[in-house]
């Protein structure tokens, strides 16, 4: 363990990456992430083993990375929305070929090329696969510097046990915020597991295909039921959410990254007034938190979903809850960024209407 | 006693090839094979196959090959070569993959000198999808999209994509070759020699542009495809040495 650093968050993840082993980084800038590739220009520059590579385009760089990927790398790609719709292409069949790689969407305001504040718009695209297909993307969802790095080091983990994309889904404010961190000891590349189906030139043993096209629909549909039971193996293990004060709630809050933060200092608010108000919020956002909704739906009848959209994760809450318990949605679009004394008097509003308050 | 006069090359699949009678794919797939056996690199060559007729590239090689998304032919290359700069790695692309869609990520591989090798087969329309116009396709050439022939104000001219790439500080050597006859077809087995040894000395790009007969969609016999290319397809893409830095 290291000491304590004060970082920002796109460098946070960049060193994260690096001592997770990445040795392969393609990129074309975007703001508001502009910092992580420029660090990565460094920190590869500064590693033997290390390639830095500033692609000429969204589509050169996550193509770059499915080769890095082929060839045995751990390898990440970065951008901000209008860019990560360039990247789904690759993304589509990095998932389709198999492959592992770490993508970091810094979301920013949308949809177009909208602004460069901190928004959630791209819940939908980064969840349900985004590209072409029948497949899914590990999707984390960081809140807090420490846990960039954390998570970082997760993505690639991840990546490589289940040979998928895993996308790192971040916001400009996490991009720009500094805060303190502790990074993990970087990774012995030579201690991972072995990679038995890279392409490193077929050399005393039979030569290896990576593809997606399988012309036959029947073997089309036998990969497409193989990914899905990869999924629903990736669903039932490494599902997460933190819970925040949930357990004398009488309404819950959901809410994920930068959110989340929000509606914290907002809960901190509303228990100063009394009000018993906690948060849950999904780390993993595909494969999403459900069951830890649904098993808290017996005590809670009430939960508020904050997004900084107009309302995507709402709706695998409600799917988690079939009914179960009511389903109220706040949300500010477009890159506006919500006080917690706003959401706080949305939280206490709805506490009161709801009457909460009685036994 | 029998003498081999003729054979499967080591790393050619016992496979038949699906190519249509007289396409020139299964040519070049046997020159590139026949090479890779004669240099010896069999063992350490990585091939990116393309979105196109050539897709199935991988069901002939007997050699690692990885398939790219259209047209990113050139950026799958550089990510393998990047991470194992020790192995020979070749992209292999249609007119309309590296000259269409994939124009930018050539472009760029090229300028920044990566040392993989580019192949491209150039057959003046898009195969695969049943014989579009290409940016190759010549000016009056019919296809499925220019009913009538290529016209210039509408349509544009064809690209010469290798003159292009040859202006890059980063391409080492770009020649323009054809299997239309044995004479062609010995001179491509001698370009497509020379860019993997290009690449096996650390040069820098490497690109051999083969002019490729396609009958079945531009609606000729064979012979007749071949002889279409001497007389029409190679006075607008002629066939020479575009760029040789190792002289």
């Amino acid at each position: 363990m290291d000491k304590k650093l004060l970082m920002r968050g796109s460098q946070v993840i960049g060193e994260a990456a690096i001592r997770a082993g990445c040795r392969f980084y393609a990129g074309y800038h975007i703001t508001p992430q502009n910092e992580l590739p420029e660090f990565m220009s460094g920190a590869m520059a500064n590693l033997k083993d290390g390639t830095f590579i500033q692609a000429e385009s969204e589509l050169a760089a996550i193509n770059m990375v499915l080769g890095a990927s082929m060839a045995g790398a751990r390898a990440m790609t970065s951008s901000s929305s209008p860019g990560i719709s360039l990247k789904q292409e690759g993304i589509s069949f990095l998932a389709a070929s198999e492959l592992p790689a770490v993508i970091v969407n810094t979301m920013r305001g949308g949809p177009g090329l909208g602004n460069i504040a901190p928004s959630q718009g791209d819940y939908f695209q980064a969840t349900r696969g985004g590209g072409h297909g029948d497949y899914r993307t590990i999707v984390l969802a960081p809140a807090y510097g420490q846990e960039l790095a954390d998570l970082t080091r997760k993505a690639f983990e991840y990546a490589d046990r289940y040979r998928t994309p895993v996308m790192i889904l971040a916001d400009g404010m996490m991009g720009q915020m500094m805060e303190p961190v502790i990074f993990p000891d970087p990774v012995n590349l030579s201690e991972l597991p072995s990679k038995l189906w890279i392409l490193n030139g077929a050399k005393e043993r039979p030569s290896r295909i990576i593809k997606s096209l399988i012309l036959s629909p029947v073997a089309m549909e036998e990969h497409n039921w193989k990914l899905a039971r990869k999924y629903e193996a990736i669903s039932g293990e490494i599902a997460c959410a933190e819970t925040y004060m949930t357990e004398d709630a009488r309404l819950v809050i959901v809410a994920y990254g930068t959110a989340a933060r929000i509606a914290k200092g907002a809960i901190k608010r509303a228990r100063e007034m009394g009000l018993k108000v906690g948060l849950l919020r999904p780390v993993t956002l595909w494969p999403f938190p459900g069951r830890a909704i649904r098993e808290m739906s017996r005590l809670i009848k009430d939960f508020l979903v904050f997004e900084m959209n107009t309302g995507q994760m709402v709706e695998d809450v409600r799917l988690s809850l079939e009914g179960r318990s009511n389903t109220h949605f706040y949300g500010r679009p477009g890159g506006v960024v919500s006080t917690p004394d706003e959401i706080g008097r949305v939280i206490s509003s709805l506490y009161y209407r709801r009457r909460l308050e009685e036994d | 006693m029998e003498k081999v006069v003729f054979k499967r090359p080591r790393y050619m699949k016992e496979a038949p090839f699906h190519y249509c009678p007289g396409c020139g794919h299964s040519i070049i797939h046997r020159l590139m094979a026949e090479v890779i056996e004669e240099l010896g690199i069999g063992e350490k060559t990585i091939g990116v196959p393309p979105a196109g007729c050539a897709v199935l590239a991988y069901d002939y090689f007997d050699i690692d090959m990885g398939e790219a998304p259209h047209g990113r032919g050139a950026a799958v290359a550089t990510g393998i070569k990047r991470t194992l700069p020790d192995k020979i790695v070749f992209s292999y692309q249609g007119d309309g993959d590296i000259a269409a869609i994939g124009t930018a990520e050539t472009i760029h591989a090229a300028n920044r000198g990566e040392n993989i090798t580019v192949i491209f087969v150039n057959n003046s329309c898009y195969g695969m999808t049943g014989g579009q116009m290409a940016p190759t396709t010549l000016l009056d050439q019919n296809s499925t999209t220019t009913p009538g022939g290529r016209d210039k104000d509408r349509d544009g001219t064809p690209i010469d994509l290798s003159e292009m790439l040859a202006l890059t500080q980063g391409a080492v050597y770009i020649e323009r070759t054809a299997v239309n006859s044995i004479k062609n077809i010995r001179k491509t087995k001698k370009a497509i020699t020379k860019a993997f040894k290009i690449q096996m000395a650390g040069l820098g790009f490497s690109l051999v542009e083969i002019l490729s007969p396609c009958p079945t969609n531009w609606k000729m016999s064979p012979i007749d495809a071949c002889r279409w290319i001497d007389e029409d397809v190679a006075q607008t893409f002629p066939l020479k040495v575009i760029k040789d830095e190792t002289d």
